[in-house]
Formats: C-alpha cells, sequence, structure tokens
C-alpha cells in the first residue's frame, strides 16, 4: 500500500480557481476522508489523484513515483463512482473480472482472483445477475469488489454512499470501515455527509471555497475546529455560535446573558482579539439545563430524536442555540429555561478572522 | 511521450478544457478541429452565395465566363422576376425614353432593355399564396398539435400508446405515393386549386411532426405546475394557460419554426394541387426554367425573396429556437 | 381550518393496489406526520385528499362533510410539493400572489400585497419578492413554496417531502422553522415523508405506512417506545434498533447464540417460547462489571457520541455511547442491556406485550 502525496497542487478551469495550491500527505494505509458542500473542490482533488482530471501546477507522488503526468490506468489506484459505473450489459461477475482481463491476466488467475473479493464481499450470491436487477447497496459491492479485484495501491471513492438509501447507507458505512480495517489499504474518500466522515475516517479534511479548512482526527475537528466554518460544518446541528462582546474575563451574549471566561482563556482571549467582538461557540451537548442556570432564553422549538430531545432556545430576536437534552425534556414553545456551560467545552472565534483562538 | 511523462510539460499548465486530457497536446488538437469546421462551413456557403450574387448580376453577367466576382450589380433580375412586361419598338420606344423620368425605378430598368411594365408579375401572387398556405397550416397545426400533446402527455387515454404510432405512421409513407389519390379527392370535394385544399392538407402532414414534438416538450413540464395550480383554484384550462404555455414558449417556437419550413418549402403537392389561383411560389419559380430563354438571374431573385420570410422568422424566434432544439437532450 | 377524515380509503392504478383500507382522523390544529418507504403510498393518500387523485373506495371527510366529489380548487387546501412547483416564469411576489388570484377567490390586489408580505416576513423571504424564481437557491425556494401555500388560509397543509431535497444544514433549519411556525399558527397540518427524523422531532402523531396500509398510528414516543411491528422498530431511530432472535429458558429471556441472558421481566409473560428481542441502542451500555461479555468489532465516532458494534457470540448488536471516548478495536468489553426498555416481538414481526 502507498503514501500519497500532493505538493502544491492546483486545479484552474480557465480563471475560475477549482482547487487552490494544497499540500497533503496520506499515510500508508490511512483512511482519509476529503469533506465539504459541493463545489469545494473535494470531488475535483480526488479525479486529480486519480488522473482522470489534469493538475494544473503542483505534483502528485504515489509513494515516490511521481504520477502528475500518468493515465489513470497506469497509477495502480482504484476509482469507485457514486453511481456505480458498472456496465449494465455484463453480469456482476463480467464486471468483476473486466479490469483483470484489461490487464490481460490468464483466465485461471482471472477466476482465483475474482473468488478472492467475492469471498471477502460475500456477494457470491450475486454474480450471475446483471446490474440492473441489483439492488442500490448490491450494485456497490460489486462495484467495490471490481475495485478490489486489481488490488491497487489505493482506493479513492467519491460519496459511493451517495445514492443509496438512508438506512441502508449505515450498513454500508460499516462495511466499507470494516473492510478498510481487513485490507489497511490507503483510501481516500469524498462526501459532503459531515456524519459519514466523523464515523470512517482517521483522518478528515475539511474544504469549502476550494480550500483546506482543516485537516485533523474526527476528535479534532469536532472539539477544536481551526474556524468557523468547520465548526458549523461538523455536528448535526452545527456548533452554536453568538456574536458576542468580550471585556474583563465576561462574555456578554445577546439577550443580556453572560458567561465568566475561565482563567486560562483570559490571556489567550486578551491576545487573540483585536476589539471587544468575540465569537462563542459550543457544542448542543455542552450547554446543560438546570432551574438556576447562568444563561436564559425562550423556546422557540423542540425535537424528540428518540433518544433525546433537541431543545432550540431564542436568546433574543434573532440568535437561537441548540441544546442537547435527555428526551425527558419537554418544554412549551415560548417557555423560559435557564442553563449552563460546561466550561471544557467553550470555544472562542474572531469575528474578523473567523479563526479559532487558542 | 516516455520523456514527457519523466518531465512533464515545461510551463506549467494555466488553462485546461473540461473534457480532460492527460496531455496538453489535446489543445492544439482543438484548434485543428475548429479550423477543418471553418473551412466545411465555408464550402458550404459557396452555393448561396454565388446565387445571393447573381441575383444582382445583369444578364451579359449572369452568362459571363469565367464567372465575374465584381460586377455592376442591378435589379434586373427582380424587375423580371416581379413584373409582368411588354416588348416596345420603333415610335413607342422612344416615346417612352422621353418620358423615362415619369417612371418608377423598376419602369426605368425595364426600359433599358426596351420593355414596359405593365403590371405585377404572376410571382407576386405565388408568393402571397405561399405566405397564406403556409402561415395558415402552420398556425393551425401548432395549434391543434399543442392541445393534442397536452391531452397525450397529461391524461390516460386508452390506447395512447397505439394512437400516437398512428399518429406518426402518417409521416412514413412517401407523399409522392398518395398525390394521385388526393388528386382524385381534391377534386371530387372542390379543393382541387384552393387555398384551403393546401392549407387543410399542410396541415395534415405537419400534425404528426407537431403533436410529437410538443408532446416531447409538455412532458418535459413537471405536472406539478399544474398540480399546484389545481389546488391554488384554477381550473384546468386555466392552469394550461397560464402555467404550460409560457413554460411551452420555447417548444412551441421551434416546431413553428420546423412546421412552417416544411409547408413553406413544399413542391410536389403544390405542383400537382394547384394550377393558379392557389399555386405556391416552389413550382412556379421551378416554371421559370421552361418559359422562353431562361433568366438566371431572376430565378436567383426569385429564390432569394423567397428565402426572406423563413430567414425572418427564424432569426425572429432565434433564441427560442436554440433552447428548443437542445430542450430535452440535456436533462439536469 | 379544518380536521380531515379518512375512511376505508382504497386506491388503485390499474392492478396494483396503491391504498388499502386507510383509515384515520387528523384533528383540527394537529401536526399530521405520514411515515413510509419510497411506494409506501404516502404522496398517495396526500393527493387523494387534495383531489388530485380520485380514490376508488372509502370516504373523505373535512369537518364530518364528504368532500369526495369536489374539485380540487373546491376543497381548499394547500399543497406544498417536494420540487418544481414554483413557476419559473414569474417573479416570486407572483408566485406568491398566485392563489389569491385565482377566480375563487378574487382578492383585492392590496389585500394581496398585505398577505403576501406578512407571508414573506414570516419566512424572511421579503428581500426576494422581486426576483425570479429561477434564480433562488433551493432553500428559498422551498420557503416560497411554503410561502405560497400560507398566504391564504386553506382547511389544511399538505406537505410532499417539502425538505427532502434539501441539503443536510438547511433541513434542520427549515424543519424547526416549520415546527414553530405550525405550532404558533395551530394550524392543520398533513406532512408526508420517509425521513422518520423529520417525523420524529415534528409530528404531534405519526402513521406508519407500509405498502399500502397503515401499521401504526400514534405519538412519537408511542412510535419510539411501542412499535407495533419489527418494522416500525426498525424505520424509527438512528442507529437501528437491535433485533436478536431469543427463547425463553426456565423463566430468563436468552438470546441465541451469545453471552446475552436477561431475567425475568416484567410484561414478558405473554412471549413465546422463540421470540424476537428488540433492544435500542441507547439500552446497551458498556460498563466495566457489565452483565454480558463481547468483543468490540468496530466503532463510528459520530461526535456528541460513538457508535459501537459489539459481537457476543454469533450475534451483533449496536451500542450508543456519549462522547468519544477511546475504545479500541478488537477489545473484549462488558456491558448492560436495559432490561425494562427492551421490546417484545412474535418470530412473524408482531408486538407481543
Amino acid at each position: 500500500m502507498a503514501t500519497i502525496k500532493l505538493r502544491q497542487v492546483e486545479k484552474r478551469f480557465g480563471e475560475f480557481q477549482a482547487v487552490k495550491p494544497m499540500d497533503l500527505t496520506i499515510d500508508s494505509g490511512e483512511f482519509v476522508v476529503f469533506l465539504g458542500p459541493s463545489g469545494c473542490g473535494k470531488t475535483t482533488t480526488l479525479r486529480m489523484i486519480s488522473g482522470l482530471e489534469s493538475v494544473s501546477t503542483g505534483d502528485i507522488f504515489l509513494d515516490d513515483r511521481k504520477v502528475t503526468w500518468l493515465r489513470p490506468s497506469d497509477r495502480d489506484i482504484a476509482f469507485v463512482f457514486q453511481f456505480f459505473a458498472l456496465y449494465p450489459h455484463m453480469t456482476a461477475q463480467q464486471n468483476i473480472a473486466f479490469p483483470l482481463q484489461a490487464e490481460g491476466e490468464s483466465k485461471d488467475e482471472i477466476d482465483r482472483r475474482v473468488k478472492e473479493v467475492v469471498d471477502l464481499l460475500q456477494i457470491g450470491h450475486l454474480l450471475n445477475f446483471r446490474p440492473g436487477k441489483l439492488s442500490g447497496g448490491d450494485k456497490q459491492r460489486v462495484a467495490l469488489a471490481r475495485a478490489l479485484v486489481r488490488r491497487p495501491a489505493a482506493f479513492l471513492m467519491d460519496e459511493p454512499l451517495g445514492a443509496l438509501d438512508a438506512d441502508f447507507r449505515e450498513s454500508m458505512r460499516a462495511e466499507i470501515k470494516q473492510l478498510h480495517l481487513n485490507l489497511n489499504a490507503t483510501t481516500v474518500y469524498v462526501t459532503h455527509d459531515q456524519i459519514e466522515a466523523m464515523a470512517m475516517s482517521d483522518r478528515i479534511v475539511v474544504m469549502s471555497n476550494a480550500e483546506v479548512q482543516q485537516v485533523g482526527t474526527p476528535a479534532q475537528v469536532y472539539y477544536d475546529p481551526a474556524n468557523l466554518f468547520v465548526a458549523r460544518f461538523i455536528g448535526s446541528p452545527g456548533m452554536n455560535l453568538m456574536a458576542s462582546q468580550y471585556g474583563n474575563g465576561i462574555v456578554r451574549l445577546p439577550g443580556a446573558n453572560q458567561y465568566v471566561v475561565s482563567p486560562d482563556w483570559r490571556m489567550a482571549l486578551g491576545e487573540g482579539l483585536d476589539s471587544d467582538d468575540v465569537i462563542i461557540g459550543f457544542r448542543p451537548e455542552a450547554a446543560h439545563i438546570k432551574p438556576d442556570g447562568n444563561l436564559v432564553g425562550e423556546v422557540y422549538a423542540s425535537e424528540l430524536y428518540g433518544a433525546y430531545t433537541m431543545l432550540h432556545v431564542e436568546l433574543d430576536g434573532n440568535e437561537i442555540v441548540h441544546i442537547r437534552s435527555d428526551r425527558q425534556t419537554r418544554y412549551p414553545i415560548g417557555s423560559k429555561v435557564r442553563f449552563d456551560l460546561d466550561p471544557e467545552m467553550v470555544r472562542f472565534f474572531n469575528p474578523k478572522t473567523e479563526m479559532a483562538i487558542n | 511521450m516516455a520523456a514527457f511523462e519523466e518531465t512533464g510539460p515545461r510551463n506549467p499548465v494555466t488553462e485546461s478544457i473540461r473534457v480532460d486530457k492527460v496531455h496538453p497536446r489535446a489543445r492544439f488538437m482543438k484548434n485543428a478541429r475548429a479550423i477543418l469546421v471553418l473551412i466545411l462551413a465555408l464550402i458550404g456557403l459557396i452555393p448561396v452565395v454565388a446565387m445571393g450574387l447573381t441575383a444582382f448580376k445583369s444578364r451579359a453577367d449572369v452568362v459571363a465566363v469565367p464567372p465575374k466576382l465584381a460586377f455592376e450589380p442591378t435589379l434586373e433580375g427582380f424587375v423580371f422576376l416581379l413584373t409582368e412586361r411588354s416588348q416596345l419598338s420603333g415610335s413607342k420606344l422612344e416615346e417612352a425614353k422621353a418620358n423615362a423620368d415619369d417612371l418608377g425605378l423598376f419602369g426605368q430598368i425595364a426600359l433599358r432593355n426596351g420593355q414596359r411594365v405593365n403590371g405585377p408579375s404572376d410571382y407576386v401572387t405565388r408568393l402571397w399564396n405561399s405566405l397564406i398556405i403556409a402561415g395558415g397550416s402552420t398556425i393551425i397545426s401548432v395549434v391543434l398539435g399543442l392541445f393534442a400533446a397536452y391531452a397525450f402527455s397529461r391524461f390516460d387515454i386508452p390506447g395512447k400508446d397505439d394512437l400516437l404510432f398512428f399518429i406518426l405512421s402518417t409521416r412514413m409513407l412517401p407523399a409522392v405515393v398518395v398525390t394521385i389519390p388526393l388528386f382524385l379527392m381534391f377534386r371530387q370535394l372542390g379543393l382541387f386549386d384552393t387555398h384551403l385544399g393546401m392549407i387543410l392538407l399542410y396541415t395534415v402532414f405537419n400534425l404528426s411532426l407537431t403533436v410529437w414534438l410538443l408532446k416531447g416538450f409538455i412532458d418535459e413540464i413537471p405536472r406539478e405546475y399544474e398540480e399546484a395550480a389545481l389546488v391554488d383554484g384554477y381550473t384546468r384550462f386555466q392552469a394550461f394557460y397560464k402555467i404550460v404555455l409560457p413554460q411551452a414558449a420555447t417548444g412551441i417556437a421551434a416546431t413553428t419554426v420546423f412546421s412552417l419550413i416544411f409547408a413553406w418549402n413544399e413542391y410536389a403537392f403544390a405542383l400537382m394541387l394547384t394550377s393558379n389561383n392557389a399555386r405556391t411560389a416552389p413550382p412556379a419559380i421551378a416554371t421559370m426554367l421552361g418559359r422562353g430563354g431562361i433568366e438566371w438571374s431572376a430565378i436567383a431573385a426569385g429564390t432569394l425573396t423567397f428565402l426572406i420570410p423563413v430567414v425572418i422568422i427564424t432569426f425572429v424566434l432565434r433564441r427560442h429556437l436554440l433552447r428548443g432544439v437542445t430542450f430535452g437532450a440535456i436533462r439536469q | 381550518m379544518s380536521d380531515v377524515t379518512l375512511k376505508h380509503i382504497t386506491k388503485r392504478f390499474r392492478d396494483v393496489t396503491a391504498l388499502k383500507d386507510v383509515s384515520f382522523e387528523i384533528e383540527d390544529g394537529e401536526f399530521f406526520v405520514l411515515l413510509g418507504q419510497t411506494g409506501a403510498g404516502k404522496t398517495t393518500t396526500l393527493r387523494v385528499i387534495a383531489g388530485l387523485e380520485q380514490h376508488d373506495e372509502g370516504q373523505l371527510l373535512f369537518d364530518g362533510e364528504a368532500v369526495d366529489n369536489l374539485t380540487p380548487a373546491d376543497r381548499d387546501v394547500a399543497f406544498v410539493f417536494q420540487q418544481y412547483s414554483l413557476y419559473p416564469t414569474m417573479s416570486v411576489y407572483d408566485n406568491l400572489a398566485f392563489p389569491l388570484r385565482s377566480p375563487l377567490r378574487k382578492t383585492p390586489e392590496a389585500e394581496i400585497r398585505q398577505r403576501v408580505q406578512s407571508a414573506a416576513e414570516k419566512l424572511r423571504i421579503n428581500h426576494l419578492l422581486d426576483r425570479k424564481t429561477a434564480h433562488l437557491s433551493g432553500g428559498e425556494m422551498q420557503r416560497v413554496s411554503i410561502g405560497r401555500a400560507i398566504v391564504r388560509e386553506p382547511r389544511i397543509y399538505l406537505m410532499d417531502e417539502p425538505l427532502s431535497n434539501l441539503d443536510a444544514k438547511l433541513r434542520e433549519a427549515l424543519r424547526v422553522e416549520l415546527q414553530h411556525l405550525q405550532k404558533t399558527q395551530g394550524s392543520t397540518t398533513l406532512f408526508v415523508t420517509h425521513d422518520q427524523v423529520e417525523a420524529l422531532t415534528m409530528a404531534d402523531r405519526i402513521g406508519v405506512l407500509d405498502q399500502g396500509r397503515l401499521v401504526q398510528v400514534g405519538s412519537p414516543d408511542d412510535i419510539y417506545d411501542r412499535p407495533a411491528t419489527t418494522f416500525v422498530a426498525q424505520l424509527v431511530g438512528t442507529p437501528g434498533i437491535n433485533l436478536l432472535p431469543a427463547t425463553r429458558q426456565n423463566g430468563s429471556l436468552v438470546v441465541k447464540d451469545s453471552s446475552i441472558q436477561l431475567l425475568k421481566q416484567s410484561g414478558s409473560d405473554k412471549v413465546p417460547n422463540d421470540f424476537i428481542l428488540g433492544v435500542r441502542p441507547e439500552d446497551v451500555q458498556p460498563t466495566p462489571d457489565g452483565d454480558f461479555a463481547g468483543e468490540i468489532r468496530l466503532i463510528e465516532p459520530l461526535g456528541v457520541e460513538t457508535i459501537l458494534h459489539i459481537k457476543s457470540g454469533q450475534q451483533s448488536l449496536l451500542s450508543i455511547v456519549t462522547g468519544m471516548a477511546s475504545w479500541s478495536i478488537g477489545a473484549p468489553v462488558r456491558f448492560n442491556i436495559a432490561g425494562d426498555r427492551v421490546h417484545y416481538f412474535s418470530n412473524n414481526g408482531k408486538r407481543v406485550s
């Protein structure tokens, strides 16, 4: 298995910059997810690694081999598409065998290797069907088998679960992760679904506007987002972010609420801010509803999620905070609730630079 | 190629086309292809240009060998085309020349060939007939086609597929095969050489085209639009009029142009089923070839005037037309 | 606003029966959600109520009066479509005014302006009124669609998956706003979705449809805590419920091929010898001194919580724990199951209680 290195890789379409120059090293055996909204450049980056798209500047290395100008077929990588891209006129078996035939393997070798991946993915019962007869999940299993059978140096996957039903997506997500654990193959996976990214990855590359926003483990991007975009994008709902004022160790939130900053943060805030303006951020589970809580707001809506309740609390005219609470919590719309914040989980951002303060 | 892979291009590629080739040499190919297409287009335009030039040549210039590219333009051809003239001689010619200042532009041009303009030629009537017949049949077939297409698109009509096939099948027969029966029918019904007869005939021929084309366009308009209007308190016809029609404008424009072009250019039926009263321009131009000396410049002028209405309509509707032609080929 | 009653509604398309004997009632001011998978008959139900489809059998009542023979226009309902219902040739303002300009209502222009303005304010789309709808984003379009429903006062709002074409963040935001709007206006709403989160979070009551049949009607709590069938149990909750084959042995409940063995629980008297045990992932909690043994096979950290895939004997089950504490794959784990919160189903999928 290979390491993948991107050195100042950039992509332009005429005037339009689709990917700003980026550096990234993906270790051998690592599962890296490119995460971002549509149009952020994540798929373009993946396609440049695969060779389906040419780079405008910069270089791509597989291990120490420079592959920038190699054809996709010469790069020793496998690509899994969102819409499966199975050949409709071939059976599942023929589809899986196809890449090996292209390489001119002997019939025995092809049969042996097809059987190997078929056993691994447990899709023996599907082999004689054409793609049209298969369910979405089974199609993607066959597509995975076709990618695996070549034993490539790296797997590139472009939203492989995007076309599947929601309930199916969850189980396929676990299957792909299990497969990765078994094979330990370098994998680059593109998705716009932050839950998929969190659940599957070793590291997440968060992208927006053609630029890398943060590279980090799921825990890093969740607890310590580098900027406002990451804070908002990760989590469901995202981090609560309130434009506030800071002075003398006290953050004044909307609606006359105040939060006393812990001593460790005072220095950082003093250094990180260039005015009184600050953005305070906290995850929905960092707020705890208490009768004697320091912060107060009015219930805007309350949502039962089965295992828990998400409370949407209006601090003043516009600002709404999301508070995750146990499912016994039931408040009618318009009632007052008081809550406190867990100081461990409070974060601050500079409103001008939008960067986290730490 | 091998060396290229080693080093990559000497200069960074600063622009790329959407259909990515790994190799930047693709750009050269793209330019080469564009030049080839340009050359082919120029070759294709030569006859049209030649015709345009001929229409403005004098009798002598038309038959000059080698053909003249530079010549003195004259409206002679148009005069021959659009007027009935009589040859003058002797004193009458002298008298006409003396009063030449009283004549219009056409009269003076005719006089140069020793002729007097007696009135407009048949060809003006032919052109007028063409306008009435092609325009009338186009309007009727588009309106009828629109209703039929809407019904086929939206309602669960029993035997819908068979009906649609039947409508299409009227187009499968070569037109010439049915001219004799049609001729007999028209004579019996008193439709021979009438405007009504030709309008009916072209409408029937165009209807299959308009139904199929418009059905395709209406199919692309989501029915949710009308259903929303139905729920919002509108009747089916109001929903059709207010919602479907504006959105089908593109398709209607494209269909109009297609059926107009057919009716305008049609030759065989017009030749067989009209003689004088309802004769259209295409057979008239053709018969000019047969009358006495061949007036090439008049024929070229006739063809040119014949082209103009279609060019105007196509130009007016061009934005709709371009969208209409690619419509359906691209799905979001 | 009205209450709406469906009595034994059956609808067939050629040889397919889309709705089979569906009966339920939506109370005045209620937010009723129809939940089901693709092809379950949700949208057909909505279209039957709107009058866009004619049902073959049964009766449809608004405020106790039969409306079966009324045209869609005369039923006075508002329909929000999944997509494609804004007229691209009109401005946002004209789209919003469209229902008020119908010949049935003939509202004066002054009143139209005032009602369009007030609807636009509620949905925060005032700044868009002059735009053509083709230039709107997905979220804005759907706000305008909802706006077109609320400019008038229909007897019921019918919403056909209005959020399903939006991206996740937008869906969350609009869901909260829709709920707030409905609760503060007290409007009768029938909302159709395949997304169980939408159903649980917004509904006063949920009706679950499966292949044209109404399987269960109840509050979100009923549906989540007392699912009538394994189908309903699997439909709600993420990650999905664990369904484990089990037997009764000497009074205790034993999950086949595993170490899981629950002591006799109250309410388990009627459970047959062979049955299916349903356990929600949040009721499987790893603790060092847990009663059952297993091995961690996969870890999915989601941020606020982590999904653990635990293998116990031959059985796999999911557990959901808060936070992103460090677990390691392949490590042995001990866990408990909240015995008072488990579900019993017979082998044919029916709830036993």
